[in-house]
C-alpha cells in the first residue's frame, strides 16, 4: 500500500509541494540526511518535467506521485500523461546551449514558465543524479521511478511509530 | 522559500545576487531580471548563488539563456558557488565547462579571461 499518494493539478507551484511532501516522507521513512538533496531535487526534476508536460498535452488530468516505504527501500513514483519519453541525450550542455530559452518577446504570458520545462534534460539530469532510476514510457504516459535505500530495520518494525523511534 | 533578487554595480559588472529557491516556479523571475539587465545594456554579469537552497534544470535553463544574451553583445555571465549540492546539477549537466564558476564575488568581479 502507497504511504503517500499525490495527485497534482499541473501547475508550477505544485512541485514546491510534491518536493515538501515527499522530502517529510521520506524523512519519516527513515532516509539517510545525506540523500535528502538529492531525493529533493530528483522529485523537482520529475515532477517539473510531467507538469510541463501536461500543460502542453493533458492540462485537466493531475499527476500522480506516490510514495512507497518498503523494506527493501524507498520508491518514488511519478507518472504522467504526456507523449513517452525518448533517449536521453549525450551531450546536454550542448543541446541546452542550442535550444533553451530562446524567446526574446519578453511577454508576460503567464504561460512562458512552460517553456522552460525541457522534458529531455529533466530526465537526463534525473539519470545521471539517481542511481536506481527506471524510465517506463508507454502510451498513456510515462512513469519515471526511483529507488533509494533506507537503513536496515528490525524484523516487523516498519511501521511509522517503529521508523520515528528508529530516528532517536 | 520564494526566491529573492537584488542587484548592484561593481566597476563594470553588475552583480546579481539570488536566494531562495529557483525552480519552475520561480525562475521567470530569474529570466525577467536577466532580460531586464541585458537590454538596459549590462552585459558583464556576476550572477550570486551563494545564497540559493534549490536549483532545478529550469533553472540552468535560465542561466543559459542568460548566458546566450550577453554572450550576443560580446558580455560574459560568471556564477559564484562553493555548494556542493548545488553544484552538483552543473556537473551532471556538463555546465561546469560552459559556466566560469568562481568562489567569490570578488574573484568573479575581478576575473577576465
Amino acid at each position: 500500500m502507497a504511504q503517500v499518494e499525490l495527485l497534482l493539478s499541473p501547475l508550477p507551484a505544485h512541485v514546491r509541494t510534491a518536493r515538501l511532501v515527499v522530502v517529510a516522507a521520506a524523512r519519516r521513512a527513515g532516509l539517510d540526511a545525506s540523500l535528502v538533496d538529492e531525493l529533493r531535487l530528483a522529485v523537482g526534476e520529475a515532477c517539473s518535467r510531467a507538469v510541463g508536460l501536461h500543460r502542453v498535452h493533458a492540462p485537466t488530468t493531475a499527476v500522480r506521485v506516490v510514495v512507497n516505504d518498503e523494506p527493501r527501500g524507498l520508491t518514488i513514483s511519478v507518472t504522467d500523461a504526456g507523449p513517452a519519453a525518448g533517449p536521453t541525450s549525450s551531450d546536454l550542455a550542448g543541446d541546452m546551449l542550442g535550444s533553451a530559452d530562446d524567446d526574446d518577446d519578453d511577454d508576460d504570458d503567464d504561460d512562458d514558465v512552460y517553456d522552460l520545462v525541457d522534458p529531455d534534460v529533466a530526465l537526463a539530469v534525473l539519470a545521471g543524479l539517481v542511481d536506481d532510476c527506471e524510465v517506463d514510457a508507454g502510451a498513456g504516459g510515462t512513469t519515471v521511478t526511483m529507488r533509494w535505500p533506507l537503513p536496515v530495520r528490525p524484523v516487523g518494525a516498519s511501521g511509522p511509530g517503529a521508523t520515528a523511534i528508529s530516528q532517536v | 522559500m520564494d526566491l529573492s533578487l537584488s542587484t548592484r554595480t561593481e566597476g563594470d559588472r553588475t552583480v546579481v545576487v539570488v536566494g531562495g529557491e529557483i525552480d519552475v516556479y520561480t525562475a521567470p523571475k530569474l529570466r525577467e531580471q536577466l532580460i531586464d539587465l541585458v537590454s538596459s545594456g549590462q552585459y558583464h554579469l556576476v550572477v550570486d548563488m551563494e545564497g540559493v537552497e534549490f536549483l532545478d534544470s529550469t533553472g540552468l535553463g535560465v542561466l543559459v539563456g542568460g548566458l546566450k544574451r550577453v554572450r550576443a553583445h560580446e558580455g560574459s555571465l560568471r556564477l559564484v558557488c562553493t555548494q556542493e549540492r548545488i553544484l552538483k546539477i552543473f556537473r551532471i549537466t556538463g555546465l561546469t565547462k560552459v559556466f566560469p564558476i568562481h568562489a567569490s564575488v570578488e574573484e568573479a568581479v575581478a576575473a577576465t579571461d
